[in-house]
């Protein structure tokens, strides 16, 4: 009996520190971190990946602390005096049968969640989705491609003559569909505030959408190991309004159309081998 | 009759290894030379047919077969081809099954006692381990600039490479090479592992893998990072073979310690060891042979693919003639996710089953922790798209894969509950082993959390490929499997050596292990959320602050590893202090026994009659009864 209330006693004075400590940081994570949560609200697809990371931290906090503050209550107040051993407690029904279910409903609860944030609400979270999109938003998009090499990525812009840049330019509100491909190695196009990241495969199409919401620029880094200068991979680009960009790619169509005269026509991938191939 | 030490040096054994590896090496060179003159494939010719393969004119043909014969000459000079050709030839055995040898020879030649393995395996790995962090140090330096400042680009990508594939081949056998092959016979009350001449085998591979890909530096080196990602893999200069042949090295000896021990465990039980008294660091060992032997062959294969590409133009990976550089990343990742339980699951059996022993308590829910482990293998091999996530190969199936990568943190969680249930109302004492299980809960926790960050796609769109996945995995391997290791080796140690370790300087390198490696991590979390992909040498000036501080910790980590190290050679070559008796008053089988237990572990089969974890049971009799011993402890 008397050994039944202390260990009752352990329990509550567990509890107490567990939901103190979960209170103080929650607070924390609803009025500080949450607001300012990477990557940022530049972009539709960047505000959800913030949201899904403000709410994994919510979930994180309580799971870490409670196994923390059971670890570090037993180490202070479990300690060995002199001989003795424990109590024989080989295990214990109800709570292992709670902590498997419990963690059961959390995990369940963040596939199915995320699976809804990825292929119904947000249509990818900016994530390349391949060739044939299962996610994709309603409304007028516009395509821009990206096109990696050994070392650094150029964009072409279809709907305005398959005129190929060294900048990246977007307007402002416009939902963007983005066709990633690679003319050698495998490179990973990332644009961090606008919250796109696809693999670029050669000989693969991988189409990401995205939705600036900001008139700034941003960071493009290539997130994939892709050789020598791989840490050299990097750029900026600029989401600018609507009567900007007019008037940028007026200025691209004109100033490159000798250049564009020259490309190979716009297609998804480029498959650019010589024509003599060994056994082939 | 003793023979003069100079005609002691000749025969099956290390140097007779190496000397053949290097005949072997040359005559392999010379033949590939021939072939690729004969066959008109040499790599130049390569190069004019097709530009995206290698255009050096370097030969890679020659240079695979060099390692091959090499190798060939190695096993030979080390003798493991005697046994195989004599019984061809009709004649007896030449090599014991069980070798009984002892002096300090018998660890410099393929030896076929378990014990011998252990220990062989114990400096290896971590004479690998540390050239593998030394590796870190010189890419932290090199990140206390955001430019280049240390190294080119080709040179840091190297050490970036090699410090990858480095910890990843050698930490896979870091626990159950020394530990399980030294341990798990003893556990299970057996003389010796299902299949000595393969353990002797599985131990000899590896060195000769460390070797091999140490070679890289003197080939240029290999830009992939330890992925080894084809295409870039195929484009990759003559070092990047070296990475093939090592890691396929690894491959086989993983196989064969898996399937070693799995048949110890399953077959060689002495009686009384029944399943549900085997010692979880067993069942730990268990489920991580299942690994071993299902996953590393995808790869050998992968690895296999791509050295015929280099050479031969087969184009497995190249899209432009019908390849597929999918195809690779499936492959390496079909093996790459299970690698990583491989690494994990050990730790997870050592902290547990030093944890009843600092607690005194018994395990709290054994039944829950073998599923958990058994749960964590077979899950392993259904999530390993979710590297790939952003790569658009079958976008519709990443609910798939987000469901089965969150599910394994389930039977993770099962750990941690059968920690916490074992330490509650226990009789803790912090010796150091135990202050090394403590740690593996505190950062295994960070490394599984941060995991479910990346297993949610739309987390994982701005995570994947930057510091927080390298931080996260950081804290699984390093946090956890690394801490369970060291753990590991302070318990054990005075055990196989029979000697102690230093206590103070153990602590010394506990705190500086802890802190420097928390300092390290936690904030490369924050620079991988706030844009730092990984594998560069160049980063945005304003994540400097939060670089310097990983570096700087990351020194701390280094020096503390010097402190461990200082103790390991100090304790077993200078002071010698004896290690006597039940040092931490263990019930297992092994503390029954002399440190270190006898060249022939047990004169009779022991009988066990009790579990392992019968803390506070009056009247439970010792584990197993040794009677028909002729030795007392």
């Amino acid at each position: 009996m008397e050994e039944q209330r202390t260990n009752r006693n352990h329990f509550v004075r567990v509890g107490v520190i567990w939901l103190g400590a979960t209170l103080v940081l929650e607070a924390g994570l609803f009025f500080w971190l949450g607001p300012n949560m990477p990557p940022f609200q530049a972009s539709a697809q960047a505000s959800e990946q913030a949201n899904t990371n403000t709410l994994l931290t919510g979930l994180a906090i309580p799971v870490m602390l409670l196994v923390w503050v059971f670890v570090v209550y037993s180490i202070v107040v479990f300690r060995r005096k002199g001989e003795g051993d424990g109590p024989t407690i080989r295990g214990h029904y109800r709570t292992q049968v709670a902590w498997v279910v419990s963690s059961a409903v959390i995990v369940l609860f963040l596939a199915g969640y995320g699976s809804y944030v990825l292929m119904i609400s947000a249509y990818g979270v900016g994530g390349g989705q391949g060739s044939d999109p299962a996610a994709v938003p309603a409304g007028q998009t516009m395509e821009v491609q990206v096109i990696a090499q050994e070392w650094g990525f150029t964009y072409r812009y279809p709907t305005f003559g398959g005129v190929e840049t060294q900048q990246l330019v977007l307007p402002v509100g416009q939902l963007i569909e983005l066709h990633v491909t690679s003319l050698d190695v495998i490179h990973s196009f990332w644009a961090y505030e606008i919250g796109v990241k696809a693999d670029a495969n050669p000989g693969q199409d991988n189409i990401a959408f995205a939705k600036p919401a900001e008139v700034a620029p941003f960071q493009i880094r290539c997130a994939e190991l892709c050789g020598v200068w791989h840490g050299y991979m990097f750029g900026t680009g600029q989401v600018v309004s609507q009567s900007d960009f007019a008037t940028w790619i007026a200025t691209q169509q004109s100033a490159n159309a000798p250049a564009t005269a020259q490309l190979p026509p716009y297609a998804h991938v480029y498959l650019p081998v010589p024509a003599q191939v060994r056994g082939g | 009759m003793q023979r003069p030490a100079w005609r002691r040096l000749i025969g099956f054994n290390l140097l007779g290894g190496l000397v053949l590896a290097g005949v072997g090496f040359v005559l392999g060179w010379l033949l590939g030379t021939l072939i690729s003159n004969l066959a008109g494939a040499h790599a130049t010719d390569a190069g004019a047919a097709n530009w995206f393969i290698d255009q050096s004119d370097e030969n890679d043909i020659a240079l695979l077969l060099a390692y091959t014969f090499g190798l060939v000459g190695w096993l030979g000079g080390l003798g493991f081809l005697n046994y195989p050709l004599a019984r061809i030839a009709g004649r007896p055995p030449s090599v014991p099954p069980e070798d009984t040898g002892t002096g300090m020879g018998r660890y410099f030649r393929m030896n076929t006692n378990h014990k011998v393995v252990g220990i062989q395996y114990l400096v290896v790995v971590l004479a690998l381990f540390f050239i593998g962090g030394l590796n870190a140090m010189l890419i932290r330096a090199e990140l206390l600039q955001p430019t280049p400042w240390l190294w080119q680009p080709d040179r840091y990508l190297t050490l970036v490479g090699l410090h990858g594939t480095m910890m990843l081949m050698i930490m896979s056998a870091g626990v159950l090479g020394p530990f399980g092959n030294y341990l798990v016979p003893i556990m299970v009350g057996s003389r010796g592992m299902a299949f000595p001449r393969i353990e002797s085998l599985s131990f000899w591979l590896t060195p000769a893998a460390g070797v091999v890909l140490l070679s890289t530096l003197f080939l240029g080196g290999y830009q992939t990072g330890w992925t080894g990602y084809a295409p870039l893999a195929d484009q990759s200069r003559l070092g990047m073979d070296a990475y093939l042949v090592a890691f396929t090295l690894i491959g086989l000896s993983m196989v064969l310690v898996g399937i070693n021990l799995i048949t110890t465990i399953v077959n060689m039980r002495a009686p009384g060891m029944t399943w549900t008294r085997l010692p979880i660091f067993c069942w730990g060992v268990l489920s991580t042979g299942i690994l071993m032997v299902l996953s590393p062959l995808t790869f050998a294969a992968a690895l296999f693919m791509v050295a015929l590409d280099r050479t031969s133009a087969t184009n497995f990976f190249i899209s432009a003639v019908g390849g597929s550089p999918y195809l690779y990343e499936n492959l390496f990742w079909f093996f790459g996710h299970p690698e990583v339980y491989i690494l994990a699951l050990p730790g997870f059996g050592i902290v547990l089953e030093l944890m009843t022993v600092f607690a005194r308590k018994p395990l709290f829910g054994y039944r829950l922790a073998v599923a958990a482990m058994l749960g964590v293998a077979i899950l392993s091999f259904m999530v390993w798209q979710h590297h790939l996530f952003v790569s658009g190969i079958n976008a519709t199936l990443r609910p798939f894969y987000m469901l089965t990568t969150e599910l394994i943190s389930i039977p993770t969680g099962f750990v941690f509950l059968v920690a916490i249930g074992t330490l509650w109302r226990g009789r803790i004492q912090l010796a150091v082993p135990m202050l090394f299980c403590l740690a593996f809960l505190f950062n295994f926790l960070i490394g599984g959390v941060s995991g479910v960050f990346v297993s949610d796609v739309p987390s994982d769109v701005s995570l994947h490929g930057s510091y927080f996945v390298l931080a996260h995995f950081h804290y699984t391997i390093m946090g956890g499997l690394v801490f369970a290791f060291f753990g590991g080796i302070y318990y054990w140690f005075p055990k196989m050596t029979g000697y102690l370790l230093n206590d103070r300087l153990a602590k010394v390198h506990f705190w500086g292990m802890f802190l420097g490696f928390n300092g390290t991590f936690l904030p490369l979390f924050a620079a991988g959320l706030l844009d730092m992909p990984r594998r560069v040498i160049t980063y945005n000036v304003n994540l400097q602050g939060l670089n310097d501080f990983a570096s700087i910790s990351a020194f701390v980590l280094g020096l503390s590893m010097l402190v461990f190290l200082v103790n390991f050679v100090y304790s077993w070559v200078v002071t010698r202090v004896p290690a006597v008796g039940n040092l931490w008053g263990s019930r297992s089988v092994e503390w029954m026994l002399p440190s270190p237990p006898p060249v022939t572990t047990w004169e009779a089969s022991p009988v066990f009659v009790s579990g392992p974890y019968e803390y506070g049971v009056a009247g439970a009799p010792a584990m197993a009864n040794l009677a028909g011993q002729e030795r007392n402890p």
